[in-house]
């Protein structure tokens, strides 16, 4: 794959919300593919179909166990932690900017002032 | 003068714990009020993209019980957070802990220890810094937490991820 080829096929592979939520998964630890569907209302091999995505785009990969082939995270270059971390982070800021919007909607209109809406 | 911290900053002074900190562009009394009334809370405190707030109960009273709950648009399915508030000193510091409700949506946290948080506001000129500690029961659970914030961070943060997918080639 091209560098460009390989970009396109981890953000297509990151483009759905089962596939975020497994990749959040792996990031505490490797599980089996039974483990991985345990937490998701669909089938094993639905679940198989999204992790052959994540392995095309190298975000995830197979272990060596022949029975359970665990899967594991892959190449997240700025360190598992720091990645973790900063999408925790993105959660919180995302709140604070509404809050942000909030706060200034408050200082723009006293609350003291009447409703004027019907 | 000091510069103000306009986007969230993480860190992890211990193993269990998780510490956010942020600067507001509002008086404290302002920033307490959004922090401790429900129609005020609801606006902010997003759940995932496609969630909304249907209850946020507030009693912020030492002893006083909360509960919050968010709902799919798409499925219904609710998960949410409860508990109680350990520490009201308006408009400075609030302590309270809370407890996963897993509701539909399930997940590994064990509800049965609460994650106490402690949020501190402070006040200078015209600037209010928060500064926010959750301790959990242990690192598992801190870690299981800091997860679920990830996947939903990641709805946000698609330019981030371009830097960071940028050295996988």
């Amino acid at each position: 794959m091209t560098p460009d080829e390989r970009l396109d096929a981890t953000f297509a592979a990151l483009a759905d919300p089962t596939r975020r939520a497994i990749l959040a998964r792996l990031a505490l630890g490797e599980a089996s593919v039974a483990e991985l569907a345990l937490p998701f209302n669909i089938s094993q091999p639905a679940i198989s179909k999204h992790l052959k995505v994540l392995e095309r785009a190298g975000l995830i990969s197979a272990g060596q166990d022949a029975q359970r082939r665990p899967r594991k995270i892959e190449g997240l270059p700025l360190g598992e932690a720091t990645a973790w971390l900063e999408g925790y982070r993105q959660f919180w800021e995302r709140r604070y900017a509404a809050l942000d919007g909030l706060l200034g909607q408050l200082q723009a209109k006293p609350p003291k002032s009447p409703r004027k809406r019907h | 003068m000091a510069r103000m911290l306009e986007k969230a900053q993480v860190s992890l002074p211990s193993d269990t714990q998780v510490r956010v900190i942020r600067d507001f562009k509002a008086p404290r009394a302002l920033v307490w009020q959004a922090h401790t009334e429900p129609e005020l809370i609801r606006r902010w405190m997003l759940g995932p993209p496609g969630w909304s707030m249907p209850v946020c109960e507030m009693d912020v009273r030492p002893g006083g019980k909360y509960r919050w709950r968010w709902r799919s648009d798409e499925t219904g399915a609710e998960f949410g957070f409860f508990g109680d508030f350990r520490e009201v000193d308006a408009p400075a510091k609030l302590v309270h802990a809370e407890h996963y409700d897993p509701g539909d949506v399930g997940g590994a946290m064990d509800a049965s220890q609460p994650t106490i948080i402690q949020t501190l506001f402070t006040e200078t000129a015209g600037i209010t810094s928060l500064e926010m500690i959750m301790t959990f029961a242990s690192k598992e659970i801190r870690d299981a937490a800091v997860s679920t914030g990830m996947t939903d961070g990641m709805e946000m943060g698609y330019e981030r991820l371009e830097n960071l997918l940028s050295g996988l080639n």
